[in-house]
């Protein structure tokens, strides 16, 4: 079997929480060897972050350098095919860096590529067979994939459960030396804050998220509706974002806000993966949806099949009749 | 500045709910409504709105079948200049790496400055970009929300990273970019548009044309092959509520103010 390598995203001086996943993964393709931790950049913040990883991984390879101090996919690419031996395997996380890094690093090392990995089912002879999903979570899949001449897979963020077990008391290996020059047709040249809209999504203990079933930019004054009866903020999911009916300040997901509510109310939206990884903390996930089939189900405590166009408006009424706050209702019997 | 952008017919998900057919060798594609995929048309847009700034034309190409001529039409309606279908039965079976190969045949049989494509396709791989600039040996990046043109041979753009950020890049051209959605407002494209563009012919390209052979396209030469399609596991699950929409938000009024819901 080729050896198994992790790539371990970090920044501040500490690893990515995929840091302590990898190995869970890698343990589902080859049981009796664990992987190395590859750890690229420069300075203190490198250091810190070999040094932790000696808990995880019983070997880390260091590889610092310069032009790695922000991590450019371009030269950690070249940093990598230096280093790995011929027909390795390398696991990095399906995120922003690791969809910049995999696919042009699995033509340079002619070696598989495997996308999204969400679960692996085992290794017969050269074949690996993997889990994927297509079409937003609605259908999953099964991948064979040849390792002969070594593969890239990127797994998931939050797909394999860290794995609890003795200190590994790892070694850190500095592979600095065998990396050469590094340059790049690509240069890193500053990073632009998320702006700040007129709500802190972050901090509301409630809230109302609409998606793509909202429809038409006039409906989000439905949710708006809600929102005020509850005492709670409306936040929303891409669709609505790409759609430019809501601030990118009011998104979940991993593109955007990390949030940690009570409870959280999912009216319309489907349940992508990047959407959930923005939902913390454990809250109450309703979930409202037209399609009963809607992966958002498979997620949520509890779930509504109806239209949300109708079902908002039914909730907001009756949140205002316990709660006595007077609303936009109706002007009543005359 | 020639642009390049490749794109994709895909069975239209806000449309369609999908499902294994009941061999599982396939999803069910009976009465599916097809479109260009997505991302792809923010890429045809930004391709646009940089050639109305700089000049020169947009090129739009899919590696598919007869009847994915469909889309190469709505985005010619859209202002493409040329659409180019390159379709072979020896394609079959092509993984991401076999449809790179035969993107990057293609791209060698012109001059482009940029080659844009969707940021990910109905199977969330997002991969044939990447694959292609590190074959043509271009530089690349992915999830792109914005680009402008700084000199004649460089590009300043923004890619989306993690909690809304952004990271701005130099990038020298040529390169490949892969578009984020939200990147820009597609136009919109009507009946009218596209009957405008109806009878113009668009070439078709077949895998000897491109000198593209069995060693790096189509089954034989995957290195990665779907098995099949199943219903993913339920895990937990939700706890349906069911009922009368009134019996239905009393249920849920309950569990709102067990849960501190109600503020």
């Amino acid at each position: 079997m080729a050896r198994i390598f992790a790539y371990i995203v970090h920044k501040g001086g500490v690893a990515d929480d995929t840091a302590a996943e990898l190995p869970a993964a890698a343990r589902k393709i080859d049981a009796t060897a664990p992987p190395v931790a590859i750890v690229t950049g420069w300075g203190a913040g490198l250091d810190k972050v070999c040094e932790n990883l000696r808990g995880t991984y019983r070997e880390i390879w260091k590889i610092a350098k310069e032009p790695l101090a922000y991590p450019n996919a371009e030269l950690v690419r070249k940093a990598l095919v230096n280093v790995l031996p011929a027909g390795s395997i390398l696991l990095a996380p399906h995120a922003h860096f690791g969809v910049d890094l995999s696919p042009g690093l699995s033509i340079k090392m002619n070696a598989a590529y495997v996308p999204d990995v969400v679960d692996i089912e085992g290794v017969e002879g050269a074949w690996l067979k993997a889990v994927r999903q297509e079409f937003g979570g609605q259908v999953s899949t099964h991948i064979r994939c040849d390792l002969s001449t070594g593969a890239v897979l990127n797994i998931r963020p939050g797909a394999f459960r860290p794995s609890t077990g003795a200190p590994a008391d790892g070694q850190v290996v500095d592979k600095s030396a065998e990396v050469g020059a590094l340059a790049a047709r690509r240069r890193y040249l500053e990073t632009i804050a998320a702006e700040t809209g007129d709500v802190d999504i972050t901090r509301q203990p409630v809230l109302v998220s609409i998606g793509r079933g909202i429809g038409d930019q006039e409906n989000v004054a439905l949710a708006e509706d809600l929102a005020e009866a509850l005492g709670a903020a409306v936040s929303c999911s891409r669709p609505v974002v790409d759609a430019k009916w809501m601030d990118k300040s009011r998104q979940v997901g991993s593109s955007g806000q990390t949030v940690r509510p009570r409870v959280y109310l999912a009216c319309g939206i489907s349940g992508s993966f990047q959407h959930l990884a923005g939902i913390k903390g454990s809250p109450l996930i309703v979930a409202i949806n037209k399609n009963p089939k809607a992966p958002i189900f498979r997620v949520a405590d509890v779930g509504i099949a109806d239209d949300i166009l109708e079902f908002l408006p039914a909730l907001a009424a009756r949140v205002r009749e316990e709660t006595c706050v007077p609303g936009k209702r109706g002007a009543g019997h005359d | 500045m020639e642009i390049l952008v490749c794109a994709k017919r895909v069975p239209d998900t806000s449309e369609n709910e999908i499902q294994p057919n009941c061999s599982g060798t396939d999803i069910e594609r009976d009465d599916l409504v097809y479109s260009v995929n997505e991302p792809d048309n923010y890429a045809v847009e930004e391709a646009l709105q940089i050639v109305a700034r700089t000049g020169g034309n947009v090129t739009v190409v899919t590696v598919g079948a007869e009847e994915d001529e469909e889309i190469l039409r709505r985005e010619m309606a859209m202002g493409a200049a040329r659409g180019v279908l390159i379709s072979d039965d020896a394609f079959q079976g092509s993984d991401g790496r076999g449809v790179a190969a035969i993107l990057k045949a293609f791209v060698e049989t012109g001059h482009y400055d940029l080659i844009l494509t969707g940021v990910q396709a109905e199977d969330g791989c997002a991969q044939v970009g990447g694959m292609l600039a590190a074959m043509l040996d271009y530089p690349f990046a992915s999830l792109v929300t914005s680009i402008e043109v700084l000199e004649a041979r460089k590009l300043k753009i923004g890619r989306e990273i993690e909690g809304g950020s952004k990271e701005i890049n130099a990038i020298d051209l040529p390169c490949v970019l892969s578009i984020q959605t939200g990147i820009n407002e597609p136009r919109y494209v009507g009946m009218r548009g596209i009957r405008q563009v109806a009878s113009v012919p668009i070439p078709t390209l077949f895998a000897s044309d491109l000198g593209v052979g069995a060693d790096a396209t189509g089954g034989a030469a995957a290195k990665v092959r779907r098995l099949d399609y199943f219903v993913p596991p339920a895990g937990k699950g939700a706890e349906m509520l069911t009922g009368s929409r009134e019996e239905v938000v009393e249920k849920l009024m309950d569990l709102l103010k067990a849960k501190g819901g109600l503020n």
